[in-house]
């Protein structure tokens, strides 16, 4: 083993390999491998019921996987240690309504083995951190939702964990909270946290990730940074986007002439010149087809999503 | 549904059995009967009790099977039964009570019997006065004709020779006769006897030897603190480890389960949590009963604690199930109004249990209730000491740490997917 290669080993903060976790006959996780390095935000996109839930909840340690693995820094995932090395947000607002944000911050410092100065320095640091110093002695449920997400990000940052899973902790947060958000999260990776990211805001994946996994059906079907999706999945290749007035049949019928495909009724397809849009709408015209919208655009994530999985990422 | 069609039935069924005729209505009296005159008119009096469909007449302690399992009762050992809440009533037939059994009037000078109660049954006393006067007609014939030829002599100025003759004739016939037992115990028919001693021809003096201290009142005041104390500690528990259910809702406890702490200590955790809170809620009830009804609370302290304690641990770990068995807090909800309005029933919290037939009074004894209010009634009406309380902190500590178990069992499904 080289120097290099030994180094990469031992920044891997998070890795996956082979998991494979099945309920009944529905297969959730399909021999999923993936791997986070210390520093690195990694971006988990996938249409609803693609397994990125089950595949988080197996990161914390909360599924019994048929098989593969996880590991937490070297530790199986649900071990003590692993546990302890582990931060997770989960989507709903997972905090105690009727106490003050301290109070809760201290349940959550108490369950991870905090006590005496070093809880409250984590309480002071995350207080800081999700910026609710002001509103420490206030009741939960009191906060506006905003306020709330910050809270149920920063319980999961008592035990500054080395690596943290984020499952989609911008939902229903106003544009000014979901910045203030973004900033908490930069901070973290660039402090060497290892972090991964589900959302169903491509904006947020592009802004905030390194590199992007897309799962479908329990697979990884595309994983690499965005220049990289995009280049494996379009080339240099630009994407046609055109809407008809018309019969389905026929539309799809002329899609197909020209190895383009109809996804929520668009026609979409991929053209290396520009030249190439004029014989395509003769071609519509004589099927009898009446044309309401083109555009012509640079492929990006969306289009990656679109492309791989047939379905918008908020669908 | 449950709550609509369920519980209203089950009420019914419960309060059907309790006082239905169907059951054969009044439970027995368990009378201990201590006999220091040993005379045939004493024997007599016994054999007639021990005839009676509504008591069970003991000489000497016997086991549930009715074996007997110790000498004959004394006075003093009898009370100490009917203090260890054994029997409620016992009976101490004097020596001397054969030479003068009865009497017609309270200035007579007949015999005294003594019967030691427990306060905590009103009923029994009376239902044994009552049948002391029936057994005295029908069991000594002739110590009534000797007692009516006594008031003839005194005040009709007595026989002839001749007449006197006859009499002392007809008396020792009916001598022989009960002799033979072809008169006197239990020949007699049914009749529902004197309910006031000074108003029968024997005369008895009823004396409380548990809940003496304190008035009858007081002793009610106690009893129910207990009985309505366990039935809402019950609802206390359960609608406070409802708290699971609604972690579980929320992803709060899936959350807590990926930090150090584990299932077990969770639910370890709030064990111990809803036991104090349900102790705090039993040391409010009894405060207010000292503080409002004079209860003689802090003399009872130390009893107080240890049942406190125990009754509020197997209380906390009965919600820990139920909240674990259900799905939703609306579940948890109907499930723990049907199952605690059911044991309070059958349990003594809303009817004392001694007045219960037999058969709900065992039944009773699968419930929380009816071990917490009598271990309370041990250390409130009987003054026994701490160590008394063992059967009632066994079991209840017992069915806690059962419950718990099953309910940690019930919980792993909260655990992994």
């Amino acid at each position: 083993m080289t120097a290099s290669t030994q180094k990469a080993e031992t920044s891997t903060a998070l890795e996956v390999d082979g998991l494979l976790k099945r309920f009944g006959d529905l297969t959730a996780v399909d021999k999923v491998s993936l791997k986070v390095r210390a520093g690195e935000c990694l971006g988990l996109l996938g249409p609803n019921g693609a397994g990125k839930s089950t595949l988080i909840r197996a990161m914390v340690g909360r599924v019994i996987q048929d098989s593969g693995r996880v590991m937490v820094m070297g530790r199986a995932a649900g071990s003590t240690e692993a546990r302890m090395a582990l931060g997770w947000v989960p989507q709903e607002l997972s905090i105690y309504p009727r106490i003050s944000c301290r109070e809760n911050l201290g349940s959550f410092g108490r369950y991870y083995g905090l006590k005496g100065q070093a809880l409250k320095e984590a309480i002071a640091w995350c207080l800081h951190w999700a910026a609710l110093e002001e509103k420490q002695n206030d009741v939960a449920r009191t906060l506006s939702g905003g306020m709330k997400r910050r809270l149920n990000m920063a319980a999961g940052m008592m035990h500054r964990p080395k690596v943290v899973l984020f499952d989609e902790p911008t939902v229903g947060v106003d544009p000014q909270s979901r910045n203030r958000i973004f900033e908490m999260i930069e901070a973290l990776r660039d402090a060497g946290t290892a972090i991964v990211y589900t959302t169903h805001y491509m904006e947020e994946a592009e802004r905030l990730c390194d590199r992007i996994a897309i799962i479908d059906h329990g697979k990884i079907i595309a994983e690499g940074t965005k220049e990289e999706l995009v280049e494996g999945t379009f080339g240099r290749r630009s994407q046609v986007l055109a809407r008809f007035a018309g019969g389905k049949d026929e539309i799809e019928a002329w899609a197909k002439r020209h190895g383009g495909r109809v996804t929520q009724e668009t026609a979409e397809f991929t053209i290396e010149q520009a030249g190439e849009i004029a014989p395509l709408l003769d071609d519509a015209t004589k099927a009898g087809l009446e044309l309401l919208d083109l555009s012509l655009r640079r492929p990006n994530l969306e289009s990656v999503f679109l492309h791989l999985t047939g379905r918008e990422l908020r669908d | 549904m449950v709550l609509s069609f369920v519980l209203p039935l089950a009420f019914f069924t419960i309060f059907a059995v309790i006082f239905g005729k169907e059951n054969n209505s009044t439970p027995k009296v368990t009378l201990i009967v201590v006999d220091q005159d040993k005379s045939e008119a004493s024997e007599n009096l016994v054999k007639a009790l021990d005839e009676e469909d509504s008591l069970w007449v003991h000489l000497s302690p016997v086991t549930d099977k009715g074996v007997r399992s110790g000498p004959d009762y004394t006075a003093a050992t009898a009370e100490a039964a009917v203090k260890a809440g054994d029997a409620p009533v016992a009976l101490i037939i004097p020596a001397g009570f054969g030479q003068h059994p009865i009497a017609f009037g309270p200035d007579a000078g007949g015999s005294t019997l003594e019967l030691l109660n427990d306060q905590s049954d009103s009923i029994a006393p009376q239902i044994v006065v009552g049948l002391l006067q029936k057994a005295a007609m029908t069991s000594m014939p002739s110590a009534m004709a000797d007692e009516g030829m006594k008031y003839a002599e005194q005040y009709m100025g007595g026989f002839t020779p001749a007449q006197k003759a006859k009499v002392d004739g007809e008396l020792d016939a009916l001598r022989k006769l009960e002799a033979d037992g072809k008169v006197g115990a239990g020949s007699g028919s049914s009749g529902s006897g004197s309910d006031s001693a000074s108003a029968g021809i024997l005369a008895v003096n009823v004396r409380a030897v548990v809940g003496k201290s304190a008035g009858q009142n007081k002793n009610m005041i106690s009893f129910y603190a207990a009985a309505i104390g366990v039935m809402f500690l019950l609802f206390t528990a359960s609608g406070s480890a409802g708290a699971l259910l609604d972690e579980a809702e929320s992803g709060t406890l899936e959350r807590v389960l990926s930090t150090r702490v584990t299932m077990t200590k969770l639910m370890a955790g709030k064990l111990v949590f809803n036991t104090l809170l349900a102790f705090v809620q039993l040391v409010a009830m009894f405060l207010w009963g000292w503080a409002a009804f004079k209860l003689d609370f802090f003399s009872h302290l130390p009893g107080f604690v240890v049942m406190g304690l125990c009754t509020a641990f197997a209380v906390a770990a009965f919600g820990m199930l139920l909240a674990s068995a259900c799905q939703t807090r609306a579940q948890l909800g109907a499930l723990s109004t049907l199952v605690i309005l059911i044991m309070s029933s059958i349990g003594g919290s809303m009817f004392p249990r001694f007045l219960m037939p037999e058969s709900m009074q065992r039944a009773g004894l699968l419930t929380i209730n009816a071990w917490a209010i009598d271990g309370f009634t041990k250390v409130f009406w009987r003054d026994l000491p701490v160590t008394a309380l063992w059967p009632q902190v066994s079991v209840l500590v017992g069915i806690g740490a059962v419950l718990f178990v099953v309910a940690r069992r019930i919980a792993r499904r909260w655990e992994y997917a």
